[in-house]
């Protein structure tokens, strides 16, 4: 390098790089349920999945750039494997694979040039909802365990603060899907929360359009089974599951307010095309020296 | 790439190198010392006794029939002339439609059971979709040809493998020998030390597209044939309440049927066999 650039402005350039970047993508929630964890994910594609099975009990959901995360997954697979092939199944744990994620993301974040541009979920269930665990990785190794629910990838702090407001234990499946839906199309927040950057629109505009099954991933982990416990929910399961959660939230929408910001649409549409003009960080995880946690 | 499972990115580089979605090719290129052939060429001459010693297990059959295939198992392991489980596992779920049992030294079976159950899962899981019946044989072939240097060192161990092929929705099966396989089985198939006796009463009792719940019949009828002529199969031991393991693989998936219905099936040979010994009769001259 043919300058001196001081380690701190490295850094600052990284996180700032990686954060942009994730913050033009969609949020993706995770959240436990009576059942076992929900996870839900705005995708259109049914080949190439942001959430995926890693062994029995435990789910992992990612947000951010696909082929990243996508190697990021298939070494979660094999050191699952490997783990429960040279111990047992059981020895098999969330805390210990969002570890392992939390070290190799910190260590490419600190020696590559470009870091990976990535947040991960890895979600266990339990026998009991009390031994449910979900855990939020970002993309320079920050681990953070989040109970009951977790939004991440794009405008994780508007959609943790809307899902926040609708989360209660013990909520059946369809509700917490209905709450999930209504959290992921939440309205950005204008003027409010920590800064207001040109990403902020295009990110959260575009999910403002309705969510239909043909365009979100759904995969629970469910406490009943035995084995495996990862589940896709699609076809006609979805839509069914979809309907009755709409209904039940436009029977609770009928004594307040209904919000659907259609309007928005159009123009969320054209702001996704174009990435964030200034180099400023958009509104996504507030910061790479926090623990980042979105405070809603 | 010694101490790849100890934490540091040296550990993270051997997870993420991209590669062929195989977990024992993983193990082979990074740690080869999980994997159960790596007893090749470690074993002292001279252990012969010591080898004819450990656990055995025997006889293991399989019969398709309606939607599906059957796999069952006797449940004894022998060491020499001693007999040194009575109630030992040999027929173990690969996946949701296959499954696989084991003749041979019965520790390395148990081994190669585990391993190739997190094989199939280890590719499914990578590739989001499972391996092709066939596919799922040819691995199990690679796996047991790994295995050759110690089977000639006395450490053999064989599978049969049965699967239910998605694709054409029949039940299929394959056997193996020591220096690997597939040889895929028509209608039904038999080995382990009790298996001359086994497919030669299978081979009476079989009809094409049986009913499931014949074949498993037949599968218990050929076991207890097995068992009243080789001393290392295990009969129904009705006293202690063990009765063969007994699976069905069909478009369902895999079952294993409860002990309870087990002993419906092995009672109703016990109970027949005290009116005629030797079994079911067949016709001695075919009909039309």
């Amino acid at each position: 390098m043919p300058f001196y650039v001081s380690p701190e402005q490295i850094m600052r350039d990284k996180a700032d790089y990686a954060r942009s970047r994730i913050a033009r993508g969609r949020s993706c929630v995770a959240l436990q349920y009576a059942g076992g964890i929900l996870m839900v994910a705005p995708n259109p594609s049914t080949a190439l999945h942001k959430i995926s099975e890693l062994y029995d009990r435990i789910a992992f959901a990612a947000g951010g750039r696909y082929n990243e995360y996508e190697a990021l997954r298939k070494a979660g697979v094999t050191y699952a494997d490997v783990t429960g092939y040279q111990f047992d199944r059981r020895d098999v744990t969330a805390r210990a694979l969002a570890n392992w994620y939390a070290q190799t993301l910190g260590g490419i974040f600190t020696d590559s040039t470009k870091p990976y541009e990535v947040e991960i979920v890895v979600a266990e269930v339990g026998v009991k909802p009390d031994d449910d665990q979900i855990y939020r990785i970002t993309f320079d190794g920050s681990v953070s365990d989040e109970p009951g629910f977790v939004a991440f990838g794009g405008q994780a702090d508007q959609v943790a603060a809307a899902l926040k407001e609708r989360f209660h234990d013990d909520m059946t499946l369809t509700e917490a899907l209905g709450a999930a839906l209504e959290a992921l199309a939440a309205p950005p927040a204008q003027g409010s929360g920590s800064g207001s950057g040109s990403g902020s629109a295009a990110g959260n505009g575009a999910q403002a359009t309705e969510l239909n099954a043909a365009h979100l991933e759904v995969a629970i982990l469910d406490r009943a089974r035995a084995h495996r416990t990862f589940r896709r929910l699609r076809g006609p399961r979805l839509e069914e599951l979809l309907a009755e959660s709409r209904a039940a939230s436009a029977a609770s929408a009928a004594s307040a307010e209904a919000p659907e910001p259609a309007s928005d649409a159009p123009a969320a549409q054209a702001a996704e095309a174009t990435p964030p003009a200034s180099d400023e960080p958009p509104t996504g995880p507030p910061s790479a020296s926090g623990d980042g946690i979105p405070k809603p | 790439m010694s101490g790849h499972f100890d934490g540091g990115l040296g550990q993270a580089g051997a997870f993420m190198t991209a590669r062929i979605p195989s977990f024992t090719h993983f193990l082979a290129t990074h740690a080869p010392d999980l994997l159960p052939a790596s007893l090749a060429g470690q074993l002292p001459a001279g252990g012969g006794d010591l080898i004819k010693d450990l656990p055995h297990a025997t006889t293991i059959v399989a019969a398709a029939c309606e939607r599906g295939v059957v796999l069952a198992g006797d449940r004894r392991a022998t060491a020499g002339n001693v007999i040194s489980k009575r109630d030992v596992e040999k027929v173990f779920r690969s996946d949701e439609f296959s499954a696989m049992a084991i003749a041979g030294v019965a520790s390395i079976g148990l081994e190669f059971a585990r391993l190739f159950q997190v094989e199939l899962e280890h590719y499914e899981k990578m590739e989001g979709r499972s391996l092709s019946l066939e596919g799922k044989a040819n691995r199990l072939a690679k796996m047991v040809r790994d295995n050759l240097a110690p089977a000639m060192q006395g450490l053999a161990v064989i599978p049969l493998f049965a699967g239910y092929d998605e694709e054409t929705g029949v039940g299929r099966i394959f056997s193996y020998d020591v220096a690997g396989g597939p040889w895929e089985e028509h209608r039904f198939h038999s080995i382990g030390s009790g298996s001359v006796f086994a497919k030669s009463s299978l081979k009476k009792l079989y009809s094409d597209d049986m009913p499931m719940t014949d074949a498993v019949l037949a599968c218990v009828q050929a076991l207890y044939d097995a068992a009243d002529d080789d001393s290392a199969t295990g009969g129904p031991d009705l006293p202690r309440k063990i009765f063969p393991v007994v699976t069905t693989i069909t478009d369902d998936g895999y079952r294993r049927l409860p002990d309870p219905e087990s002993e419906e099936y092995s009672d109703q040979v016990v109970q027949s066999r005290m009116r005629s010994p030797d079994g079911p009769r067949a016709p001695l001259r075919t009909g039309s």
